[in-house]
């Protein structure tokens, strides 16, 4: 038996955040081992947060990741409120459903236009794509600010708000404040639908037999509202839990190959049910819920009910981009300040259990803290390691129906097949070295 | 008014010929943030992408070109044996080298490893602590390569990095502030947080640069600048607990997101102040 071994390196994962190898192994014609490998420095947040203050985490897992830190000020917010039987409503809930919906526009934005949309467009930066569409990219640069000016209206900036604390802020804004927000809105919510418009014309490619496509989509599910912050952890397969009983059912396992971690529900590394969350599995499971505006721009892009092609998550990045936009003007519209700008959140003994909807999907934070307010455990699983799986899974059947693609190209199409999923590996240099074993 | 430091630079000699610089944007430990702010300064990106040649950013562009590089603004810590190799590289490879925020110039809030059991850390965070290599401490930049320039901030202010691409572009001085939080809250006119609520600020020892931001909301400042030049760290901690913060609540805001640059200062100033 003759053994042909090819090893092809891609220089760099680019347009990610975070370092990571992939390899794959065809034997045969037939792929038998994928590994997405992540090397990231490990930062170690979980381990010292044990000894830290309650009211801390706000702002220290901020700085696991600067794409998205609005999502990991609500996760602990709402995690150590829980504790306390805290649950701020009212003017406080909305205007930190605005502050997300500022870090939904800014993040999808940056991913759509800079860092998805030039695969599908053939260039190597969004900067190329404004050299290319001008006036398209003028507004979609605007639409992106108009996210971060809400970020720094509501939450001081936009990279690790400095506003945001336990109970809700340390200043409420103005109405004033809020409404020199709208005439931005107006015209980004005119760019979010020529932005969609634009990417509704790409060719998706797809992946025949996904095995992918049989996971379990997973999210946050409210009874009336799109989900951000609240709800229960439902899927298209009926999983029906409230927050706290889902954490528990989280299993995170180590795979010798990556700093990251792996999630499951329910059982461990093999036995565990795989899942995935993010846009496609928001959708999935709250697209009725959308206003009518949104679901009547969704039909008319020919965007489904029901999306599974992890291609097309871009397109429901920008109904989302859209529906942010409106809620955002919603919020502003009827804003009265808060009598107070935050609750008292005691420090009480106990275990609390957060799960929000970040951009690029469910983000989950537990904390156990004693009757000083000191925290003794800290347990925190980002979207990206809940949707590892479903990457790999992927990346295996993408290239078992693309083996006549050479290595350069199937390397470049595999990066686009992680691109998919907006992954957020924030901590290392961008390295993804892909090599490819064709034995035969 | 404003006290400022005008930093002698010897921008690269390309844009003397003309020539745009290249530029290239480096990651060691860190959330990505501070790189994220060249991105977030939508109004100014696509003149600056014209006047600049990025030759080297990852995050946001497929397109790379071999180093030398004329400026590199490096973001993150060093917190594994390989990436102390990496950063001697490409400080070999870059003219100019200026690190962008906390992590690149303090450590970071990861630098609250240091001095504390990392294989015990590990073992907290990974199920298997052997698979996992990580030095014991998080060190800045500047400890291990010569830095011609550092940004602080967690993140860095976007004005302050704009002005760095400026002053680069046109070869001028660059003026940052080296005096407290507190002169800026005076320049905008915030009223003082710790005299009119005594709210704990680390204000009077923090480097200025973000326009006084959190005592704007009402909020002390918690120190993302690191210390100004020769703060005085044991009066303001005289000072928090006169406002009630107990010692380990001062200890935690002094060790947060530039731990080792707030923690040495003070152990200094003890040390200089203790009768021998
Ligand atoms: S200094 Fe702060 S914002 Fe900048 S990379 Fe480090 S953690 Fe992120
Ligand atoms: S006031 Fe202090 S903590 Fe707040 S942004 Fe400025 S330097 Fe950072």
């Amino acid at each position: 038996m003759t053994h042909k071994t090819l090893n092809l390196h891609v220089p760099t994962l680019t347009r990610v955040e975070g370092e990571g190898a992939m390899h794959v192994t065809v034997e045969d014609g037939e792929v038998t081992d994928v590994k997405l490998e992540i090397y990231e420095p490990p930062r170690m947040f979980e381990a010292f947060l044990r000894g830290r203050g309650y009211a801390e985490p706000v702002d220290i897992t901020a700085r696991i990741c600067g794409i998205c830190p609005v999502a990991y000020q609500m996760s602990a917010a709402h995690a150590i409120e829980s504790i306390a039987g805290v649950h701020p409503g009212g003017a406080i809930r909305e205007l930190r459903r605005l502050l997300y919906c500022g870090e939904w526009i800014e993040s999808h934005v940056l991913h759509m236009a800079f860092l998805h949309a030039p695969d599908f467009v053939g260039v190597d930066s969004g900067i190329e794509i404004a050299q290319l569409h001008p006036e398209l990219m003028t507004e979609v640069l605007h639409l992106k600010k108009t996210g971060n000016r809400i970020m720094e209206v509501v939450g001081g900036r936009p990279i690790h708000p400095v506003n945001v604390r336990l109970g809700g802020f340390y200043r409420a804004p103005t109405r004033a404040e809020l409404e020199t927000l709208s005439p931005d809105l107006e015209r980004a919510h005119a760019g979010a639908l020529a932005l969609l418009k634009w990417v509704a014309t790409f060719d998706y490619p797809s992946i025949p037999n996904r095995l992918a496509d049989n996971t379990e989509y997973v999210s946050l599910r409210h009874e009336s509202e799109y989900p951000f912050n609240e709800g229960r952890m439902v899927s298209n397969l009926g999983l029906d839990l409230d927050v706290a009983t889902f954490g528990e059912q989280i299993r995170e396992y180590h795979v010798a190959h990556s700093t990251a971690l792996h999630a499951t529900l329910g059982g461990d590394n093999g036995t565990g049910r795989r899942y995935q969350t993010g846009p496609l599995a928001r959708w999935m499971n709250s697209a009725d819920l959308v206003p009518s505006s949104v679901r009547a721009v969704a039909d008319e892009l020919g965007v489904a009910e029901v999306e599974t092609n992890p291609f097309r998550s871009i397109l429901i990045r920008g109904l989302e981009v859209l529906w942010a936009i409106e809620e955002a003007q919603r919020i502003i519209a009827t804003y009265r300040p808060p009598a107070r700008p935050a609750l008292e959140v005691p420090a009480v003994a106990g275990i609390g259990h957060g799960c929000t909807e970040a951009p690029r999907g469910t983000l989950y934070h537990r904390y156990e803290i004693d009757a000083s307010g000191t925290i003794t455990d800290a347990v925190i699983i980002p979207p990206t390691s809940q949707n590892q799986d479903a990457i790999e899974t992927d990346l295996r059947d993408f290239v078992a129906s693309h083996l006549d693609l050479d290595d350069h190209t199937l390397g470049h199409r595999c990066e686009q097949v992680i691109r998919n999923y907006d992954p957020c590996i924030s901590c290392a240099t961008h390295f993804l070295r892909f090599s490819i074993d064709r034995r035969d | 008014m404003q006290h400022t430091s005008a930093t002698p630079i010897a921008w690269p000699e390309s844009i003397e010929h003309g020539q745009s610089p290249s530029l290239a944007v480096w990651k060691f430990a860190s959330c990505d943030g501070c790189q994220l702010s060249l991105l977030d300064c939508e109004d100014e990106l696509m003149a600056v992408a014209g006047r600049v040649a990025i030759s080297y950013f990852p995050e946001a562009t497929t397109a790379m070109v071999d180093g030398p590089y004329d400026v590199s603004l490096v973001e993150g810590s060093i917190t594994t044996e390989h990436d102390a190799a990496r950063i001697l590289d490409i400080r070999r490879q870059s003219r100019l080298l200026v690190t962008i925020g906390a992590c690149a110039t303090a450590g970071g809030i990861q630098a609250l490893r240091n001095g504390r059991d990392v294989d015990g850390f590990t073992s907290i965070v990974y199920a298997h602590p052997e698979y996992i290599t990580t030095l014991a401490t998080s060190t800045p930049i500047a400890d291990h390569v010569r830095v011609d320039l550092e940004l602080r901030g967690c993140p860095i202010d976007r004005g302050q990095l704009l002005q760095t691409l400026a002053a680069l572009l046109n070869r001028h001085a660059l003026r940052l502030p080296t005096t407290s939080v507190c002169i800026e809250c005076k320049a905008r006119q915030t009223s003082c947080v710790m005299v009119a609520h005594g709210t704990p600020c680390l204000g009077p020892v923090t480097q200025a640069g973000c326009g006084a931001l959190c005592p704007s909301f009402h909020r002390g400042c918690y120190g993302c600048f690191g210390p100004m030049e020769s703060p005085n760290v044991p009066a303001l901690r005289t000072q928090l607990g006169l406002l009630g913060l107990a010692g380990v609540d001062i200890d935690r805001l002094l060790n947060t997101f530039n731990t080792t640059a707030f923690a040495e200062l003070e152990q200094t100033q003890i040390d200089e102040r203790a009768p021998s």
